[in-house]
């Protein structure tokens, strides 16, 4: 019974674990030895991800589970959807790792920041290998409680502030999160993970209580997953170091609340059933709502990394509209956005940070004519944006084109098609510009700070390659979506095994 | 029917219920010492008058030994009790 | 083997003579004891593990006459709980008093603690049960006025005062029992006691006492002041283990005896009293300026949890839901014990360091000493009832049984409370991150640190993922057996 297979879930959550809790006994000065543990890590995990990709791609079974208290299941089980997830975390883990080694160089508690870093994408890939709302939720509260370290890092007093404002919200929302899940566990019994739901044999009489408890896990995931008006946390949060705000806001915090929400409507309720009970069109209109919003806020912002995080707060609704779409064509389109979304903010969010490191550039109004500077930077943030826009071949194109094509598929495309057009003109407002800023005004006499002069190359290699390989893997995702194994085939595997049931 | 072990106690009850009261109202601390005391002696009075077995058999031994422990452990709680008193006076002289 | 049990409450007792004999010794006295009742309670455990619940009769003389000892698996992993604290907060000890005079009066004194608790844990019969708690509580009061000063003795007094008055409540059921029925012997009493008048106003009495000694709200105003004033190692048993103990006594009186005689609204009040409790306690935490103020409040707040737990246990049907629950329970306690003593611990580390305890002026030693922050991290994660820790656990089986027995307005109580609570742990967490400068070294003061850290460690790790070989010992099983 103890087989490679039950082994693997847990390796894959012990092979960043054991690092980071390696790396907070490690002295400030220890650089080598904590760049190797990193990334001995990073690849560890990246190798026994390729096992996991290969094996449930050929439907072998991968699951760990054991009582942690009586009645109650620790499961970690590698579907499609985890596996798609994982694999995100991973790859964007090792890339961001390498940046912010090169951006933290010479900054107060490294090891404390990289300890807590390496238990932040524990705690998301572990959620995301989660067999049941039990496991879900435990490594949700962790991922709260070892992202706020990150989040307070500068130890300045607008850290402190906007870490507390995060820890506020998302708390609140676990707490939230909680209730529903031992309500559900009470009436139904168990609230494992199973294809297709595990709430078609329910008595009708109980409907009403799902419905709410349906309301208290949306809002419970809704928190992290920054749906209005529950995003409050995010703008705040961005006085993290660029590397937590790339970490958080492409992969690990946003992303869990949605792939909760996804997990949930599938896995849970089952979308069928979901839909019945017309859970899907509140959360549609949730959803919408948030996009337009985000995108909105966005266009206020000079801030240049606030004006990106509203533009996550739009996009991860992406993924949840995706969901309440009845029909495989828009959960394809919603789950690929879970990739897609991750790859090109990540590229933006590393670009805003070189900015910042090397030119002292923090707002939009700074940045006329640093493309002929730091062209580099500058191009992996115009694929980025053109992404974030929607233009073809970026990553991006395909979950909007998808989106719409599932809304037509299943009848309601004259309310999301007009959602998704403005989104991308509203998209196109608030990027366009800054390209434009960038590549063809002439800049300023003087840098705000320039801290690193341009030599060879135009910042630092740890700061400049990350963004270039995530722009490249943005590109590719999207030129190459047909490919086996890409993002996309996944997300359709994904889809037809939850509508085949 | 008024015997005498029923006469102890009821006044066994009497005698807590007085004692409590004044144990828990805004006394001196001394007399509230003294109220403990005297409402553990009401207990122990009561238990004592479960002894009596009548006039032919002989008391039941048990209470009797149960008061006993029982005088004992409040003779030295009064005791810690006066102790941490004279202990705040002597640091309320030194203010 | 069934001696461990005597050697357990004889061993701090002989420990505790030597200390007075010996001041200079009185610290390697503690540790062997505390030590000894370590293996003593592991051996216990083993036992009940094998052979069930294990009797002991002192002199051998039958029960009914004789004092017997009896341990199921419920008391064996609370002694186990007691005695691990008892050891990490020895060795803790040894350095805290290291420079103060202090010291040759505290170990005398905490080994009585430790012997009077661990005689209430295993008594089988009421007055040792009386004669245990008023030596726990004279020897809690002793070590509650170490110090000397006024706080502290004015601290000491009221619950003195308060645990006399309770001690009295007590004896008063006591002699109304035996009068009513003849015995004192729990299990002889359990198969006599009918419901009616004399074996309800027995049971009032009793809870009564009992509530006020282990702090429920209303009657837990003693308890901040003498948990914020008493030294850190005093705090800490306190705190996790002498409240805990009265607690435990309810629990044992209730299922034993009186779940017949009390009727559906006296647990009632007892779950709206806990609601109350862990309100006011956790609002007054997040009022507090102190950070032993702070954690003594979160004691009233949990406790509130044990006792809303007790309401809905006596509420329900046998079955498997009621004894997850009681799990659930035990895991809740055991998990607050380590996390408790935790703080305290940790608390005093600080004040140590910095010698005041205001949390406003907390950051410079919270960022000096990761090992310390760590610890009150991980005690904070487990009061709050975040993941990983026991008290999770224990709040989803506290909200599960409440949500099963309709009872929403609890458990909404209950998911307050956790708000409530993170909102004043991550008030003391939050000034571990700031710019005051980090010396580079993790550890400060090891003899202190590593026993805190030990005992958080406990409190999250072990009892959050790994406390499977706990269960069998938490089917609650009602005290039976006599020997002879």
């Amino acid at each position: 019974m103890m087989h490679f297979d039950n082994w693997l879930p847990i390796f894959i959550v012990m092979s960043s674990l054991v690092p980071g809790l390696l790396i907070f006994f490690l002295r400030e000065g220890s650089h080598r030895t904590r760049t190797i543990l990193n990334l001995l890590g990073a690849f560890l995990k990246l190798l026994l991800v390729g096992v996991m990709i290969w094996g449930v791609f050929h439907e072998r079974v991968y699951e760990t589970q054991f009582l942690i208290a009586p009645g109650l299941e620790f499961r970690l089980h590698a579907d499609a959807l985890s596996v798609l997830f994982v694999t995100l975390s991973t790859v964007l883990w090792l890339v961001t790792t390498v940046y912010a080694i090169g951006y933290l160089e010479n900054s107060p508690h490294r090891s404390r920041f990289f300890g807590f870093f390496s238990l932040c994408v524990t705690a998301t890939v572990g959620l995301a290998l989660a067999g049941n709302l039990f496991t879900f939720l435990i490594f949700y509260e962790v991922l709260t409680l070892v992202t706020y370290p990150l989040v307070a890092h500068r130890g300045t007093p607008e850290a402190i502030r906007g870490a507390r404002i995060y820890l506020a919200y998302t708390l609140a929302g676990g707490v939230v999160l909680l209730f529903g899940i031992i309500w559900l566990k009470s009436l139904v019994g168990t609230v494992a993970f199973v294809q297709g739901g595990i709430l078609s044999a329910v008595d009708p009489a109980l409907y009403p209580q799902l419905k709410i408890i349906f309301l208290l896990l949306m809002i419970g995931l809704g928190v992290k997953a920054a749906i209005v008006p529950l995003h409050g946390w995010l703008p705040k949060a961005m006085v993290a170091p660029a590397p937590v705000s790339a970490l958080l806001h492409a992969v690990a915090v946003v992303k869990a609340g949605a792939f909760g929400i996804v997990r949930v409507i599938y896995d849970v309720y089952g979308v069928e059933f979901a839909h019945e009970l017309g859970l899907l069109i509140a959360l549609g209109i949730a959803a919408s709502i948030t996009i337009i919003y985000g995108s909105v806020r966005a266009l206020s912002q000079d801030n240049l990394k606030g004006r990106l995080a509203y533009s996550t707060v739009s996009q991860v609704s992406y993924i949840a509209l995706g969901a309440t779409i009845l029909g495989p064509i828009a959960s394809i389109g919603g789950v690929v956005h879970l990739v897609h979304q991750g790859i090109m903010k990540i590229t933006l969010f590393f670009a805003a940070g070189n900015y910042a490191e090397t030119l002292g550039i923090h707002k939009v109004s700074e940045m006329n004519g640093v493309g002929k500077r730091m062209p580099g930077t500058t191009l992996a943030f115009t694929v980025g944006a053109l992404g974030m826009i929607g233009v073809p071949p970026v990553a991006g194109f395909i979950t909007k084109w998808y989106l719409g094509l599932g809304a037509l598929d299943a009848g309601i495309g004259q309310w999301i098609l007009p959602v998704l057009l403005l989104s991308s003109l509203l998209n196109a407002a608030y990027f366009l510009p800054i390209l434009y800023r960038a590549w063809f005004k002439d800049s300023e006499d003087k840098w705000p700070d320039e801290m690193i002069p341009a030599r060879t190359l135009e910042t630092h290699g740890s700061l400049l390659w990350p963004p270039i390989i995530t722009a490249i893997l943005a590109l590719a995702v999207g030129l190459f979506a047909a490919a086996p194994y890409s993002p996309l085939e996944w997300s359709q595997l994904i889809a037809f095994r939850e509508y085949g049931q | 029917m008024l015997s005498v072990p029923l006469i102890y106690g009821l006044a066994g009850i009497l005698l807590f219920t007085f004692a409590l009261r004044v144990a828990l109202s805004r006394v001196a601390f001394l007399r509230r010492v003294l109220a403990i005391n005297v409402a553990g002696a009401g207990i122990f009075l009561v238990f004592i008058s479960t002894a009596y077995k009548g006039a032919e058999q002989a008391a039941d031994p048990v209470p009797h030994a149960l008061v006993l422990t029982g005088i004992v452990v409040a003779f030295s709680a009064t005791a810690l009790a006066i102790a941490l008193a004279r202990r705040l006076n002597r640091s309320a002289d030194n203010d | 083997m069934t001696d461990a049990m005597v050697w357990a409450i004889l061993i701090p007792l002989l420990g505790g003579l030597l200390a007075v004999m010996f001041p200079r010794f009185s610290g390697l006295t503690g540790i062997i004891s505390a030590t000894t009742m370590v293996i003593a309670s592991l051996i216990l455990l083993t036992l009940v593990a094998s052979q069930g619940p294990q009797v002991y009769l002192i002199g051998g003389w039958s029960a009914g006459l004789g004092i017997s000892l009896y341990a199921d698996g419920v008391s064996s992993l609370l002694l186990l709980m007691t005695a691990l604290i008892a050891l990490c907060v020895s060795i803790y000890a040894i350095s805290y008093f290291r420079h103060s005079n202090l010291g040759k009066h505290y170990w005398p004194l905490w080994m009585l603690l430790l012997s009077a608790l661990a005689a209430m844990l295993l008594a089988t019969d009421l007055f040792n049960i009386y004669v245990t708690l008023e030596l726990l509580g004279i020897a809690a009061v002793a070590l509650t006025a170490l110090d000397g000063k006024r706080p502290a003795v004015e601290a000491a007094i009221r619950y003195l005062v308060l645990g006399l008055l309770g001690s009295l409540a007590f004896l008063a059921g006591v002699a109304l029992l035996y009068s009513g029925y003849g015995t004192l012997d729990l299990a002889t009493l359990a198969t006599r006691i009918q419901p009616g008048a004399t074996s309800w106003a027995a049971a009032a009495l009793m809870t009564a006492g009992l509530l006020i000694k282990s702090a429920l709200f209303p009657m837990h105003f003693w308890l901040p002041p003498a948990h914020a004033n008493a030294p850190a190692p005093v705090s800490a048993a306190l705190s996790a283990l002498v409240v805990k103990a009265a607690f435990y006594l309810v629990l044992r009186l209730w299922l034993d005896l009186f779940g017949l005689s009390l009727s559906g609204w006296t647990s009632s009040l007892i779950g709206l009293l806990g609601a109350a409790a862990v309100l006011w306690g956790a609002w007054s935490a997040l009022q507090a300026e102190r950070l032993k103020v702070l954690a003594a409040y979160s004691t009233v707040a949990q406790i509130g949890y044990l006792f809303i737990f007790l309401a809905l246990i006596m509420e329900m049907p046998e079955g498997m839901q009621r004894q997850e629950t009681i799990t659930g329970l035990m895991l809740m306690a055991l998990a607050h014990g380590f996390a408790k003593s935790a703080f305290f611990l940790s608390a005093g580390v600080i004040q140590h360091r910095q010698g005041h305890d205001r949390i406003d002026e907390l950051a410079g030693s919270a960022q000096a000493m990761p090992i310390t922050t760590f610890t009150l991290a991980l005690a904070g994660i487990s009061l709050i009832g975040l993941p990983i820790s026991g008290a999770f656990l224990g709040k989803w089986q506290l909200i599960e049984g409440a949500l099963y027995l309709q009872h929403w307005l609890l458990a909404l109580v209950v998911l307050s409370g956790s708000l409530l609570a993170s909102a004043y742990v991550f008030r003391v967490l939050g000034k571990a991150f700031g710019q005051a400068p980090y010396p580079g070294r993790v550890l400060s003061n090891g003899m202190q640190e590593i026993p805190a850290m030990a005992l958080a460690l406990i409190a999250t790790l072990v009892l959050g993922l790994a406390s499977s070989p706990v269960w069998p010992f938490l089917e609650y099983t009602v005290i039976s057996g006599r020997a002879g």
